[in-house]
């Protein structure tokens, strides 16, 4: 489909349908590294979100939309992926502008402002064992296909795929950042809770996208 | 220091809302003038942080010259810096969020607001809870510790009379009082302005306390200081 506010619209629907399927395998990694309530408050955020959707202006662009999920999700979430997911999607939306339809080159704009947002609000690096450790194989997947000339759908695939495989490769890490890094080396052979979420919404992207 | 537009305000950012309000309660004790605002946790009352209490806690505590956020774990921080982006331009470049421990960095910074500290001073009094808590070890050696006086020090040493000594209570008093002079003074090696220097030196009933000042213009603040050790801050 073309990437409209319709898209952004779908896209944002899936991630709730895949949050809530996936409330109770967020909890149980966040259980295992953290305070166990990631999948909860993901839930909670992204049904605050579907609502608030309904009250999206007709004329209004994908910027808009992002921006109404960054304040929904900043003000529903209640832990660190509120503050942490609402500036990425804040970021997105400021990065798309006005654009009332996403290309290649959008995408991965959209894709780099979330991730700066991210890293700006948490100060994490790569390999801290946190969603920056799904983003940034995702922002350089889609970067490398976006310049070899792939087409949205495409792109959007490439980071999803790349995400996915960053947060699996969160598991062998010791945290540095957030509630995991309090447990030393007990946090090795667990998957960070964040990027696995965050893997989950980038394939909302690319499932949408493809009209899948 | 005092400033013109009324004292700092503080925020107390804490997933437990029981944790945010008991400090409130603490601090109140020592800071009665002071805009302190409990912002704890999720907006139905779970632990977590809530991006609504934060933001509506710094504008209730920011009728004055600034605000202080204080915060416990991960993501308080990361709720109350993204509050920041939120807040209008004038009101942001007066808010300030501390990385210190909370009970003890928040009563010290109360203590510093009540005095009429400026937004820096408040910052600097909830740092100076540093990383964690001083020693019991670190107070004894101070305590047993002999200040060799020097030409133009002026110094007086006093016993402490009431029960509990200079416990949180009289220790603000005492903090308050010595905030009202210039001079620096300092009890057995510690300034006398540092809330928390002062309550770690664990001077309890019949200890002795040595007030020094070497500034020339010390020796009425040593007096006054002095004086109010002697009369057992009104208690028994």
């Amino acid at each position: 489909m073309a990437l409209d506010t319709a898209w952004v619209t779908a896209w944002i629907n899936r991630s709730t349908e895949v949050i809530s399927e996936n409330r109770v395998a967020l909890i149980t990694l966040d259980r295992d590294i953290g305070d166990g309530d990631h999948g909860e408050n993901m839930d909670r955020g992204f049904q605050a979100v579907s609502t608030k959707l309904d009250t999206l202006s007709p004329d209004a662009t994908p910027g808009d939309a992002l921006k109404l999920v960054a304040t929904t999700l900043i003000s529903t979430v209640g832990g660190a992926a509120g503050p942490l997911y609402g500036t990425a999607y804040l970021k997105a939306a400021a990065a798309v502008g006005s654009a009332p339809e996403l290309d290649g080159a959008a995408i991965v704009a959209l894709l780099t402002a979330a991730r700066d947002g991210i890293v700006l609000r948490g100060k994490a690096e790569s390999g801290d064992k946190t969603m920056v450790d799904a983003w940034t194989p995702a922002v350089e997947a889609a970067e490398i296909a976006q310049q070899a000339g792939s087409s949205e759908v495409e792109i959007l695939a490439a980071a999803a795929d790349a995400a996915e495989a960053g947060a699996v490769a969160t598991e062998p890490l010791v945290a540095r950042k957030g509630r995991a890094s309090y447990l030393g080396e007990r946090a090795i052979g667990h998957r960070d809770p964040g990027a696995q979420s965050s893997a989950l919404l980038l394939r909302a992207a690319a499932d949408t996208a493809a009209g899948e | 220091m005092a400033s013109e537009r009324g004292r700092v305000g503080l925020v107390f950012v804490s997933h437990s809302t029981k944790i945010a309000e008991g400090l409130v309660d603490l601090a109140r004790q020592m800071a009665p003038s002071v805009a302190l605002v409990a912002a704890g946790g999720t907006d139905d009352g779970g632990i977590g942080t809530s991006f609504e209490k934060v933001s509506e806690g710094i504008v209730l505590a920011g009728s004055g010259s600034g605000v202080v956020v204080l915060c416990d774990l991960g993501s308080a921080i990361l709720t109350a810096d993204t509050a920041l982006d939120f807040l209008d331009d004038v009101l942001r470049d007066r808010v300030e969020v501390v990385d210190a421990p909370l009970v003890e960095g928040g009563v010290a910074a109360a203590v510093a607001a009540e005095t009429g500290g400026d937004l820096g001073a408040v910052v600097a009094a909830a740092h100076s809870a540093g990383p964690g808590h001083p020693s019991a070890g670190e107070a004894a050696v101070v305590d047993a510790a002999v200040v060799e006086p020097v030409a133009g020090t002026f110094s007086r040493t006093v016993t402490l009379v009431n029960k509990d000594g200079l416990h949180a209570r009289p220790a603000a008093e005492f903090v308050k009082l010595a905030s009202t002079f210039d001079a620096r003074v300092s009890v057995n090696g510690k300034d006398a302005k540092s809330l928390l220097g002062i309550m770690s030196l664990g001077l309890s009933k019949g200890k002795s306390a040595e007030l020094v000042s070497t500034d020339p213009a010390g020796e009425r603040a040593v007096n006054a200081l002095a004086d109010l050790i002697e009369t057992g801050f009104g208690e028994a």
